[in-house]
C-alpha cells in the first residue's frame, strides 16, 4: 500500500503541509495511524511527522500546565506536576502502548478509546492549534467539531490544576483487568465553594462517538452538598439524553443500565 | 518508491538499511536485517509479540514507523543470550514451562526485560502490570508470572544481554 512520508523539523511547517491536503494524517506516537495503515486503510495516502522538541514538552503556566500534544501518557505517569492525570494515563493501554501513545493522538481516538481526552474535558481543557496565533479552542468545541479538525495540527493541550486533589475523579471501567478497553470512563471535576459544589464538570468515555459532558448529572450536582441524596439524584439521571453505542464489548442497553451504578461508586468515592 | 536510509543500533551492533515509506519496525526488522525473534500478531497493538526495547523502553514495532528510530538503541529477544549462554529470564521460561505455543514468548521476553531492568526486584503485581499488554492464549499467565519472578531472584537478569 503506497503511502508517502514527509517530515519536518518545525511545527507550523508541518500544520501548513497537514492543512493543504485532505489526504494527509499527522503522526504521533503511531498507535492509531500506523494501526490504519496496517490495516490498509486507503483514507489517506500521506504520514507528515515533525521533529519538533517543543511538542513534547510539559511548562507550568498561570494556574495550570501546557502539555505538549506529542507527550506520552508514560511521560505524563512520570510527572511531578501531573499527578492528578497520572491515574487517567495509567488507564491507557499496556506499557508499551504508553511509551508510545500521545495526548495529541488520544483528542482524536474513536470510541471506545480517548479515556484520556474524556479527562481533559472534565477539567476543561483548552486545545491550541499550531500555527495559529489566537487563544486555545475549549475541549468542547474540539471534540464537537472533531471531523472539521482532521487537518489541524494540535501543538499543545492547557489544562487548569484542580483546586485540590479529591476535585478531580476518575475510573475507567473494562471488563479484563488490568489492561482493557474502555466499557465507559468517567472524569468527574467537583470543585467545592463552602461545602457546596460549585462549576462541576461532568464527562463520559465511550458512550458516544466523541467524549462527552454529561449536563443532566452536572445540572443535578450544582449548587449541592456531595451527600447520599445528591448522588442517589444524579446517578439518577447518569443517561439522560445520552445514547450509547453497541460495540463488540458491550450493548447500549448494558452501558446504560451500569452508568449509573459506577457514576454513584466514584462520586461517592467507593472503592472496589 | 522513495527509499529512505535508516542506521541505528540492534543488540549492539550498528545497522545500516534502506526502508519503504510507511514501512513498520517490524516488517524492518523481520525482512530489512532478518532478526525474525519479534512476531507479527494482530497489527493493532492489541498482543504485544512484536513488543522490542527502544533505548531500554517497550515498544510495539508493528505501529512504530520504522525511520523514527535512526540513532536509537534497539534490542530483541536476539540481543538476550550471550554466546550460548542464556538470558537468566529465558533460563527461567524453559524451566518454568512459561513458553507452550512460544508465540508470544518474545514479546513477553522484552516487556519482563523492559521491568526488571528497571525494577530489579518486582512485586508479583508489578509484574502482571509490567506484561499486561502481552497476550498468551496458552499458559494462563501464571507459569510466565513466576517465571519473571524466578529470573528476578536468580538476580542474573541484568548481568547481561
Amino acid at each position: 500500500m503506497p503511502v508517502r512520508v514527509e517530515t519536518y523539523e518545525r511545527l507550523d511547517e508541518a500544520a501548513r503541509a497537514l492543512a493543504s491536503s485532505r489526504t494527509a494524517r499527522f503522526l504521533g506516537g503511531g498507535t492509531l495511524i500506523m494501526r490504519a495503515v496496517n490495516a490498509g486503510d486507503q483514507s489517506f495516502d500521506t504520514i507528515i511527522r515533525a521533529r519538533d522538541a517543543n511538542w513534547s514538552a510539559i511548562r507550568a503556566e498561570g494556574d495550570g500546565f501546557v502539555i505538549g500534544a506529542g507527550v506520552t501518557m508514560a511521560a505524563v505517569v512520570a510527572s511531578r506536576d501531573l499527578v492528578f492525570l497520572a491515574p487517567v494515563a495509567r488507564s491507557v493501554g499496556g506499557p508499551a502502548i504508553r511509551n508510545m501513545a500521545t495526548i495529541g493522538g488520544n483528542l482524536f481516538a474513536a470510541s471506545p478509546y480517548g479515556d484520556f481526552a474524556a479527562a481533559l474535558l472534565a477539567l476543561g481543557a483548552t486545545v491550541n492549534l499550531a500555527g495559529s496565533s489566537g487563544r486555545g479552542i475549549p475541549i468542547d468545541d474540539f471534540l464537537r467539531d472533531r471531523e472539521r479538525h482532521a487537518t489541524s495540527l494540535v501543538q499543545s493541550v492547557s489544562v487548569p490544576r484542580p483546586r485540590d486533589a479529591s476535585a478531580f475523579r476518575f475510573v475507567k471501567v473494562s471488563r479484563v483487568k488490568p489492561k482493557g478497553i474502555s466499557l465507559m470512563s468517567i472524569a468527574a471535576l467537583l470543585p467545592q465553594m463552602g461545602g457546596r459544589l460549585q462549576g462541576a464538570r461532568i464527562a463520559y468515555g465511550a458512550m458516544a462517538p466523541t467524549p462527552i459532558r454529561v449536563t443532566a448529572v452536572e445540572r443535578a450536582l450544582e449548587g449541592q452538598s456531595l451527600d447520599i441524596a445528591t448522588i442517589e439524584r444524579a446517578a439518577a439521571v447518569a443517561t439522560e439524553g445520552i445514547d450509547p453505542p453497541t460495540d463488540a464489548l458491550a450493548s447500549s442497553w448494558y452501558r446504560r443500565e451500569v452508568a449509573g451504578v459506577h457514576l454513584k461508586r466514584l462520586l461517592s468515592a467507593e472503592r472496589r | 518508491m522513495a527509499k529512505k536510509p535508516v542506521r541505528f543500533h540492534l543488540n549492539g551492533s550498528e545497522k545500516a538499511v534502506f526502508v519503504e515509506d510507511g514501512q513498520n519496525l517490524l516488517d524492518m526488522l523481520r525482512r530489512g536485517i532478518g532478526d525474525l525473534t519479534p512476531k507479527y500478531g494482530c497489527g493493532q497493538g492489541t498482543c504485544g509479540t512484536c513488543t522490542v526495547l527502544i533505548d531500554g523502553e517497550p515498544h510495539l514495532s508493528c505501529l512504530t514507523l520504522a525511520e523514527t528510530v535512526e540513532g536509537r538503541q534497539l534490542t530483541t529477544t536476539a540481543g538476550l543470550a550471550s554466546g550460548n549462554r542464556l538470558h537468566a529470564l529465558q533460563a527461567a521460561f524453559m524451566e518454568g514451562f512459561a513458553a507452550q505455543c512460544g508465540y508470544c514468548t518474545p514479546g513477553m521476553l522484552m516487556a519482563a526485560k523492559a521491568l526488571l531492568d528497571r525494577n530489579p526486584n518486582p512485586s508479583r503485581q508489578e509484574v502482571v502490570e509490567a506484561i499486561s499488554g502481552n497476550i498468551c492464549r496458552c499458559t494462563g499467565y501464571e507459569p510466565i508470572i513466576n517465571a519473571i519472578l524466578e529470573a528476578a531472584k536468580s538476580g542474573d537478569a541484568r548481568h547481561y544481554g
